[in-house]
């Protein structure tokens, strides 16, 4: 017998079942295609323009920072000012995303733009979130040569552009456009959602920010709702 | 070298439990527990109006995972391996140490980092890799605070919650040989940075990346590690392979349910609205990915839960580990984690040691309790934590595993309540005598065959009444009327 299949032995021995039960299988069918809800906060639940406020309000609970620019022409000048309020070079990594890619970052002449993923040498990145989630103030980034993951770990410094439109009440809404993206039962290699920038409260329970990740998330959301 | 870390003392426990509160230290670093993990929880959960509903679906997910896991374990295999993963069944402990040694050899492994898992611990990785000559590194701040100390994890959540930042910067000054002696590390913030460049480099060369996982998802064949400090993250991005260590129960059917847990996970255990990195893993690196691993493993540990999911002990596989029960529990405030002898400490602890080491062997860990209820009370899943240990504290009476103490007190109650008569008149006749013996101090500092409690504190002599006397006395009396102040 193989490890599996005394593995699935002792479990429907301890469950009395044989696993090929019809009304069983039916209902774990139906509630993987079905993905019922639950339980969705009445939190995040409102018109688009206070939807935006809260998620605004969130992030800086989380010890993050968020701003709003009227279109993507506008993110070179908001990078530039965040960098510049943080004594940083004015120096970022990014990837392929395409919204990345059609900024006018020349701008501001005196940003210096690298593409591709990090090797742990770059003081700041930029990344693209997929969504964000109001309820929590969290960003939803996904992987790929688009956002590589590095850039959302390594850097001192994350910048997250978020269009508004994707900000999402809740996480309901914000995986039922991963379903859509990605296709039912498939997910890209990596689903990162970031509340805040890396901490720890391990030495006696003082919360200190910075802990492996970045020190500093700050969101740049762009557009109308 | 060769750690005992992983031997369980959970059989000594009151030796360990007078060992914990003699420690000077231990005992200022445990007063932040209670101050800190309680009101921070309270205050989140206070401002969300949905939290206890969403704790009965929390508890009713994991139920009805538990009552098809066979099922969703079929789902879920079929999703990981169709996105390029491989799983691996591990009936033992022995089992999964072999297959991560076995992955770690064939990507020709020196060294890994691991991310935070408690069932690494339980399984007793480190020393295994160890003994094999593979280094493993913690990365999480307080995993790896103790693991230079060569310790187990004390919380489950805050594995370095037993120690003073004084400790901890002796241990980093003992360690980090390489860094000039005089430097100052007064400040948290100054151990901290000096961790994370330590540990940069440990991240940058590691071979082989090891977490352990939150939850997995049966409708994607995702695993979810949820970190605040990105630790976990650098550990399974930048290595040639990810192994996903992970044990049975933490399957979940879909997203939608994955979202209802993680809204009283974070909330329970730090009192954070969420944590910061919540990650959903699935497979390796895909063709164009610019980073993340080759290879993406999991291993599935059932160490005896396909057993346990039969039996009386089925609620405790609802655990999410959060360690909200042992934040609020008064025996883990005075004694900490360690006195537990194993892996698990607290309410959760004394449940869950029992059913993975035997009954035999962790005996005491049941038996410490108030049965206050508060683990209960904040419990994410609600779990019946006083009514399990319940359980235990009988099967161990039944299976004649009590001391002979305990038993013969037991024998020697059980004659007298089973006789109300005789038990009236014996207590009526001990209040009287206790009262009239105790009636120059109130109190006594010593007492035949009470000397457990005597030891500690003195025992108040009674008014020379018992309770069902004076409540007789009060039936015949007539009542105060209302409105009079007695």
């Amino acid at each position: 017998m193989t490890a599996r299949e005394l593995v699935f032995a002792t479990l429907r021995r301890s469950l009395g079942v044989s696993g090929s039960e019809a009304p069983r299988r039916a209902a774990v069918a139906a509630r993987l295609a079905g993905h019922p809800a639950g339980v969705v906060p009445a939190r995040g639940q409102r018109p688009p323009l206070e939807r935006l406020d809260l998620f605004a309000r969130m992030v800086d609970a989380s010890a993050g920072t968020a701003e709003r620019v009227a279109t993507a022409a506008d993110i070179p000048a908001a990078l530039a000012a965040f960098l510049r309020g943080l004594n940083l070079p004015l120096r970022v990594r990014h990837g392929d995303d395409p919204r990345l890619v059609a900024v006018p970052w020349d701008a501001e002449p005196a940003l210096e733009i690298r593409r591709g993923a990090s090797d742990g040498h770059d003081l700041a990145a930029v990344s693209h979130a997929f969504a964000a989630v109001a309820e929590t103030g969290t960003l939803v980034l996904t992987s790929g040569p688009d956002n590589p993951t590095t850039l959302n770990f390594l850097p001192d410094v994350h910048v997250v552009v978020v269009d508004a439109a994707d900000v999402a009440s809740d996480f309901e809404t914000a995986l039922a456009g991963l379903r859509q993206r990605y296709g039912v039962g498939t997910m890209p290699r990596t689903v990162n959602m970031i509340t805040g920038p890396s901490r720890s409260a391990d030495i006696e329970q003082t919360l200190l920010l910075g802990a492996h990740g970045p020190r500093k998330l700050h969101v740049i959301v762009v557009g109308n709702p | 070298m060769t750690l005992a870390s992983h031997i369980a003392t959970s059989s000594r426990f009151k030796d360990n439990a007078r060992a914990a509160l003699a420690d000077a230290d231990l005992q200022d670093a445990l007063s932040f527990v209670e101050v800190n993990f309680i009101a921070r929880r309270r205050e989140v959960a206070d401002r969300l109006p949905e939290f206890e509903a969403l704790r009965d679906s929390a508890r009713d997910i994991k139920d009805h995972t538990l009552a098809h896991l066979d099922l969703y374990l079929e789902a879920y295999e079929e999703r990981l391996i169709a996105q390029g993963g491989h799983l691996h069944y591990a009936v033992t402990a022995q089992d999964a140490r072999e297959i991560i040694l076995d992955i770690c050899r064939g990507a020709g492994a020196t060294t890994v980092t691991k991310g935070k898992s408690m069932v690494a611990e339980e399984i007793g990785l480190n020393d295994f890799l160890e003994g094999n000559g593979i280094t493993p590194v913690e990365t999480d701040l307080g995993e790896y605070i103790i693991q230079l100390r060569h310790e187990l994890p004390s919380h489950i959540i805050a594995p370095a919650v037993h120690l003073t930042k004084a400790q901890i910067e002796d241990e980093f000054r003992r360690a980090h040989t390489h860094l000039p002696a005089a430097r100052n590390l007064d400040e948290p913030t100054s151990l901290l940075a000096e961790a994370r460049g330590v540990l940069r480099e440990k991240f940058l060369a590691a071979d082989v990346g090891i977490t352990g996982a939150n939850f997995l998802v049966a409708e994607t064949g995702t695993s979810v590690i949820v970190t605040n400090e990105g630790n976990g993250d650098l550990t399974q991005t930048l290595p040639r392979v990810h192994i996903v260590l992970a044990s049975l129960e933490k399957l979940v059917p879909t997203l939608e349910d994955l979202a209802q847990l993680l809204r009283v996970l974070a909330r329970s255990a730090t009192g954070q609205e969420m944590s910061v990195y919540t990650t959903l893993s699935t497979g390796p690196r895909r063709p164009d990915d610019p980073d993340g691993p080759g290879e993406y493993h999991v291993v599935l540990l059932d160490n005896g839960r396909s057993s346990m999911i039969g039996g009386a002990f089925r609620d405790m596989l609802r655990c999410i580990r959060c360690g909200a029960c042992m934040n609020h529990c008064p025996v883990y405030h005075a004694v900490g984690g360690h006195a537990y002898g194993w892996v698990y400490p607290g309410p959760m602890g004394a449940v869950l040691t029992p059913s993975l080491i035997g009954i035999d062997k962790a005996g005491h860990l049941p038996n410490a309790s108030t049965f206050c209820g508060r683990c209960e009370e904040v419990c994410p899943v609600r779990i019946p934590l006083p009514r399990l240990m319940r359980s235990w504290r009988e099967r161990e009476f039944e299976r004649h595993l009590s001391p002979a103490t305990v038993r013969g007190g037991l024998a020697l109650w059980a004659f007298f309540a089973t006789r109300p008569r005789l038990y009236g008149l014996a207590t009526a006749m001990a209040a009287r005598l206790l009262g009239w013996a105790g009636r120059a101090r109130g109190r006594f500092s010593w007492l035949p065959l009470a000397s457990g409690w005597t030891r500690c504190r003195d025992f108040p002599a009674p008014h020379g009444e018992t309770f069902q006397s004076r409540w007789k006395r009060r039936e015949k009396a007539p009542l105060p009327r209302p409105g009079h102040a007695p």
